[in-house]
């Protein structure tokens, strides 16, 4: 049964299980909307939270749609945006069902609150290439269950059977009567009637999809190309502070004296002073004078004490000196994937072969520095507008560090400027809690902005690892035994500060998970916890253990005097999908030549190929490259992925672009090097990242198979660097076993 | 001091070195135009000196006095600005969009010098850092708009 509810009070009083209407005129009441949709599930008990469970996924209507009198359609995303194209994903996906064109839709971030938990893994992150894929089915359903309500209100409108009535883009028609009513006509009556059974409303047939599959238009493109398009950077509120830290120069070290405190308060603009955990802070009318001001302060850093409560930084602690401690360990490993007889294998093996890898850390580097803006309102309310990939996880946090019930906290999430797994919830990485205890403290609000360089400092890494393989070849040089042992630290229990029961995924994906035929295969991990903080990183564990593997598959072929192109087709020989996509990018690049050969400019070059199956897509990249005054160039990029079905192909060329553009970074120029405890970089000066002048040609073939539904954001990723690796070992003749090729020396 | 900034007379208060980014920011609310870097390393502050594409977050607010300042705000006020914002929609450039201020504004400022810029005068000229990768997107717009590309 469903009811009407138009105050939180009544849904305070709502039996278990009931299905719930948020009133669309608690909903039009602007900042009502906020405080009723947040105070949904949360704070109202265990017997209420399971009540909130019960109601099914997305069903919501008004809490997700409101329609305008002109019949534009403004959608509350669970996603947040930040460049994938998921605004414009599930505008083509609710319009589909709705039947509103998707160029009609205003789409922003939703708040926090069990109502928009639409994924069907039951979590509400935007991550892991699972925005569209997980909700695909339940964003079409909360589509077509607004357009029975329009069609219920215009068949009470006009006294006629439902049935009589039909819908085209906007409007609901009766045809026999040759009357009309447009959404915006119908949306007053509309969204006060009762949701209905989910399970009565009727989807799309696909085949006659007018905006899913198609290349849609972005809803952002052009405030976006015009600087309308507002981040967390650009929030301003009445009364409103601004504030910037001086980060201790390494994690877990505290505040000690401040040697010129009382010089920096008679500095232009200053308002006070704060010593925060691990930091201190100006406030300042302008952001600037709190520049200024809180990098002029001398502080007496302490070192960490042993109950630091995050982890601490090493004054001795380098990445390269790392990087060889994790090449000496010699375990225990625990295996991730283990079948047939490796050791047995290996040791009848014709051929063996064995080498070992590495790659380097690496920044987010995304181009909007991390911000955040707390206000404290009269009621003893918060409002925080924060950069989150997951608002829920990010609410409760701040619940837990100010004492506040989650009722009290309202999210906002604007628009990211890049996120690429920087903005989960790192405990030493995020600047709200700062911002929140420097608006305490003033008592006015305060947009606190991280100085570039104060991100740096305190950016989550992507993991290192040290792998070593050992293979077997048999008579005719095919491989017929592979293990990966790898000494790292995955990011999931980098954040766990421990080992968990089982291995962590996000440590070995792209070293497990091989879809090749190869009868005796071992992967496993020696976990070696880091000084290093740890985080996600666009394609996570897959951006380094592809290259890992998809490099060494290459050295194999080589010894097995086998061509790499059709080694794969023959450990893929079961597998029709991923031969149907070995193919695909073959003939995408005109057929596979390995090369060297020499290009039109006389350039002598050569092409690499590799595959990674992340994220439940497939993707498969050939790439070509040459020497250019000691460094790779790399000419093109082709890419064939699979990833099931689409909703985009626009979208997914763009994602794929803009992941060939960070896999060719982390293969060319990215490093995060820390020497002394602390970053060599601190800035894009000495942390490169990929300029224009070394973006590839991008080619790309979508295929779909028809298989369950992967992610776009990541998976076009991890094949890049393997790619480029394994063509400029075919055209140097030097194995590339480790990243960023800018270590190289090339001739 | 007294700035010109899209067409309009400013009165500022502020110490003649802050950089002209954070007076745009802060001081005038225009937040199109976006801080990356402030080394000068990104190019998402560029905004239009005199019709010369300039970074604003190394640039001296007392340096503009007296001088036209043109930010994103003002960008379809200005005919070429309006064709390059027309480009970047048609080709869908932006991703996360935030360094896409100062792609517009470098490309406004060579369109306005060069009409029809070469592949390597746009290469030259288009260098400012963009995260996401629309690198190729953003060739492709500018070597329509080189074409002569209508909106």
């Amino acid at each position: 049964m469903n009811v009407p509810i138009d105050t939180p009070a009544a849904l305070l009083d709502l039996p278990l299980g009931e299905t719930v209407n948020l009133s669309r005129r608690r909903f039009l009441a602007g900042t009502a909307v906020g405080a009723l949709v947040l105070g949904f599930g949360l704070p109202l008990g265990g017997a209420r939270v399971q009540a909130a469970a019960a109601v099914e996924r997305g069903t919501q209507v008004p809490a997700f749609l409101e329609i305008r009198p002109d019949s534009s359609v403004r959608l509350l995303c669970p996603f947040m945006e930040g460049g994938q194209g998921t605004y414009t994903a599930m505008a083509q996906i609710v319009g589909e069902e709705l039947d509103a064109d998707p160029a009609t839709f205003l789409v922003d971030s939703a708040p926090p609150g069990e109502t928009y938990v639409v994924m069907e893994n039951g979590m509400r992150i935007t991550g892991g290439s699972m925005s569209v894929r997980m909700s695909y089915p339940t964003m079409r359903r909360l589509g077509a269950l607004a357009r029975a309500m329009l069609m219920q209100a215009a068949a009470e409108q006009w006294g006629v059977p439902l049935g009589e009535l039909s819908t085209e883009p906007g409007k609901v028609l009766h045809t026999a009567s040759g009357r009309a009513l447009t959404y915006g006509e119908l949306a007053g009556r509309a969204m006060d009637l009762p949701v209905p059974d989910p399970a009565s409303v009727k989807l799309r047939d696909p085949s006659q999809f007018r905006w899913i599959g198609k290349p849609v238009r972005r809803v952002d493109a052009y405030d976006k190309s015009t600087g309308k398009a507002q981040y967390t950077i650009d929030i301003k509120v009445d009364g409103m502070l601004h504030a910037a830290v001086q980060h201790a120069p390494r994690l877990g070290m505290t505040v000690g004296n401040l040697r010129n405190e009382e010089q920096v308060k008679g500095l232009p603009g200053v308002h006070s002073v704060h010593r925060l955990p691990g930091a201190v802070a100006v406030v300042a009318e302008r952001w600037w004078h709190a520049k200024r001001a809180v990098e002029a302060l001398q502080v007496d850093w302490r070192e960490p004490t042993a109950d630091s409560k995050v982890r601490p930084m090493p004054a001795d602690f380098s990445s390269d000196a790392w990087r060889e401690h994790l090449a000496a360990q010699q375990g225990p490993a625990r295996d991730d994937e283990r079948e047939g007889d490796i050791d047995g294998a290996l040791a009848n093996a014709k051929t063996q072969v064995e080498a070992t890898y590495h790659n380097q850390y690496l920044n987010h580097a995304q181009l909007e520095p991390p911000s955040a803006l707390a206000r404290f309102n009269p009621d003893g309310s918060l409002e925080v507008w924060l950069p989150n990939q997951a608002p829920d996880m990010f609410r409760d946090d701040i619940a837990k560090r100010t004492g506040l019930s989650p009722a009290q906290i309202t999210l906002h999430s604007p628009l990211l400027g890049g996120f690429f797994g920087r903005h989960f919830l790192y405990d030493s990485a995020n600047p709200y809690p700062q911002a929140i205890e420097l608006a305490k403290a003033v008592g006015r609000p305060v947009k606190l902005i991280w100085s570039r360089e104060e991100e740096f400092l305190r950016d989550v890494l992507r993991p290192v690892a040290v792998v070593k393989f050992r293979a077997g070849l048999d008579a005719d040089g095919l491989p017929i035994a592979l293990e990966a042992v790898s000494a790292t630290e995955g990011p999931t229990e980098a954040l766990a500060g421990k080992q968990g029961e089982q291995i962590d995924p996000t440590a070995l994906e792209g070293l497990s998970g091989k879809a090749y035929a190869i009868a005796n295969k071992r992967i496993a991990q020696v976990y070696v916890k880091g000084p290093a903080m740890l985080g996600y990183w666009r394609s996570v564990g897959n951006s380094l253990n592809d290259f890992f593997y998809e490099a060494f598959l290459d050295e194999l072929a080589d010894k097995g005097g086998k061509d790499p192109f059709e080694l794969r087709l023959h450990l893929l020989r079961d597998n029709p999908r991923l031969t149907t996509l070995l193919h695909a990018v073959g003939e995408l690049s005109g057929g596979w030549k390995r090369g060297p050969f020499t290009a039109e400019d006389g350039s002598k070059r050569a092409r690499g190929v590799a595959m990674a199956s992340p994220f439940g897509s497939q993707a498969a990249v050939i790439a070509e490259v040459s020497i250019e005054q000691g460094q790779v160039k790399v000419h093109d990029i082709w890419q064939a992925i699979d990833p099931g079905s689409i909703v985009n192909p626009a979208i997914i060329e763009a994602q794929v672009n803009g992941a060939v553009a960070l896999g060719l970074s982390q293969t060319l120029v990215e490093e995060a090097v820390y020497v002394d405890g602390q970053p060599r970089a601190r800035n894009y000066d000495l942390y490169p990242i990929l300029p224009a002048s070394r973006m590839a040609r991008v080619h790309v073939r979508i295929v779909e198979s028809g298989e369950k539904m992967g992610g776009i954001g990541e998976p076009p990723l991890p094949a890049v660097a393997p790619a480029v690796a394994n063509a400029v070992a075919q055209l140097t003749g030097q194995r590339i076993r480790s990243l960023p090729l800018s270590r190289y020396t090339f001739s | 001091m007294e700035l010109r900034i899209n067409q309009q007379t400013y009165q500022v208060e502020a110490a003649a070195d802050t950089p002209l980014l954070w007076v745009i920011r802060d001081d005038l609310g225009l937040t199109g135009t976006k801080y990356g870097c402030g080394l000068a390393q990104c190019g998402a502050c560029s905004v239009l000196v005199d019709g010369n594409v300039v970074r604003a977050c190394v640039t001296p607010v007392a340096g503009v006095v007296g001088r036209e300042v043109t930010t994103i705000e003002a960008i379809e006020a200005d005919a070429v600005g309006k064709r390059v914002v027309a480009a970047w929609v048609e080709h869908q450039v932006a991703q996360c969009g935030y360094c896409q201020s100062g792609q517009v504004m470098a490309a406004t400022a060579l369109l306005k010098h060069t009409a029809k810029p070469s592949d390597e005068q746009i290469a030259a000229a288009m260098v400012n850092l963009c995260r996401c990768g629309t690198y190729n997107a953003i060739h492709a717009a500018m070597h329509a708009l080189a074409q002569g590309e209508k909106a």
